[in-house]
């Protein structure tokens, strides 16, 4: 046995087997005490396999991401921005690559997961169907988008899945330099030039409902969250969650001097939070359906990059195969 | 699309050693083509902002670890042992530097 990362194969092609009653047990003590499940622990087939979804479309969801904001890199306004935008892509690349493994010690394999994106079979978060024409879109993106994730993905830092919870630690302490950086930008442009501010209050219009709709359908449409409640995955419901990102918004939009797109926001005294108006759900889900503007740019993208990388991937498996039988050799004419 | 199968790059396990005086921690797991490749990998991946000052990459087939199967016969026989720590003496209590 390997660590954490039991070779794909072991499991059979059948996957993995359903634990016995003393391992069930033991997954229901772990759980119950607010403990975490470790790789190689028994755990119930429908916990591992809502877990692989869960980790690979999150996973999906930060390597396509990194497109609508790489369209910007070689415009960015300064060097500077240029600078701070690169070091935030690669982020977003390194928490799809943190993810990625840590759907691996499930006993997926990356190699599926990658086929699933490239077939456009896999599922990632909707917002990155949207485009990004100006460069305000960026300072939008950071501040709701990375805003939006944020929220969800401190109480994932708690996840019962060990290795799922480590990857978000490691991913939310990133994560704050992305939102931070979005809001300098629209800061930047709101205190500019009445045009300028024209660009970022137009990109919030644009992006705030889409960044709302991150956190899921509402609690009565989303029939597997109890689940993961249950299982210790999620903590808070997507309403919950999407009440408690709007409350932090409303004080940072004024800051920003922008407003939200809402005519029915405003806050309720009684409940103690904003209230806030209806989302338009049938967008979401054509754009979940793939009726978003850049469903099939995105993924088409993902694989031209795919396939014009193959040689490189090629090229490094035969030199390292070459540099080994080198060694190896050496090692015997001296023995 | 994918063209020739070519195999996947290994898995290699990465330890971060995150400052001097300390010991090397698994930070997580990264696929490279040969181990001086999982270096330059995890040095992109894992210490973007000075995490370490050190790292080493195993590959994770020479990962060999205890199951958890046996976790009883293994870790229990120490559970009985109170007498291993310090607490489980009472009789040089209020006596000074002891
Ligand atoms: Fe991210
Ligand atoms: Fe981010």
């Amino acid at each position: 046995m390997h660590g954490d990362h039991a070779p794909a194969t072991s499991a059979g092609p059948a996957g993995p087997a359903e634990p016995s009653a003393s391992g069930q047990s033991s997954f229901d003590r772990v759980i119950a005490g607010d403990g975490r499940i470790e790789p190689r622990d028994e755990m119930p087939d429908d916990y591992r396999k809502s877990l692989i979804r869960q980790i690979s479309q999150h996973a999906h969801s930060e390597i396509i991401g990194m497109q609508p904001e790489g369209n910007w890199i070689t415009r960015a306004p300064s060097l500077h921005r240029k600078a701070i935008l690169m070091a935030k892509v690669q982020d977003e690349a390194g928490h799809g690559l943190y993810l990625y493994s840590a759907a691996e010690t499930l006993g997926a394999s990356r190699e599926d997961m990658m086929q699933a994106l490239l077939a456009g079979k896999a599922r990632y978060s909707s917002i990155f169907n949207y485009p990004t024409p100006t460069w305000a879109d960026i300072g939008a993106i950071g501040w709701l988008v990375d805003g939006a994730a944020i929220c969800n993905q401190v109480p994932l830092c708690r996840a019962s899945y060990g290795p799922y919870a480590r990857a978000m630690i490691r991913i939310c302490k990133e994560e704050s330099f992305h939102q931070r950086q979005g809001f300098e930008i629209l800061l930047t442009l709101s205190r500019g030039t009445p045009a300028q501010h024209e660009l970022a209050q137009e990109a919030v219009n644009r992006w705030y409902a889409p960044s709302l709709m991150m956190f899921g359908p509402p609690d009565a449409d989303s029939p597997n969250s109890a689940k993961s409640m249950a299982w210790k995955i999620k903590r808070f419901s997507n309403d919950e969650l999407r009440q408690r990102f709007v409350d932090m918004l409303v004080p940072q939009a004024q800051a920003l001097g922008l407003t939200l797109p809402d005519p029915d926001l405003r806050w309720n005294a009684e409940r103690g939070h904003y209230d806030f108006g209806e989302l338009d759900w049938s967008e979401f889900k054509a754009v979940l359906a793939g009726q978003g503007q850049c469903n099939v740019q995105r993924v088409e993208h993902r694989r031209r990059a795919h396939t014009e990388g193959a040689w490189v991937r090629e090229a490094a498996m035969a030199h390292a195969a070459k540099k080994a039988a080198r060694q190896q050799q050496s090692a015997r004419g001296a023995a | 699309m994918s063209g020739s199968p070519t195999a996947e790059w290994p898995l290699w396990e990465v330890f971060v050693r995150p400052g001097r005086g300390l010991s090397h921690v698994h930070a997580g797991s990264l696929h490279a083509a040969d181990a001086e490749m999982a270096l330059g990998n995890a040095r992109d991946l894992y210490t973007r902002r000075g995490e370490g000052v050190s790292i080493w990459v195993v590959a994770s087939t020479d990962i060999h670890a205890s199951s958890p199967d046996e976790k009883d016969s293994l870790f229990d026989p120490a559970a009985d042992k109170p007498y291993r720590h310090p607490t489980f003496y009472t009789a040089s209590e209020g006596v000074p530097n002891l």
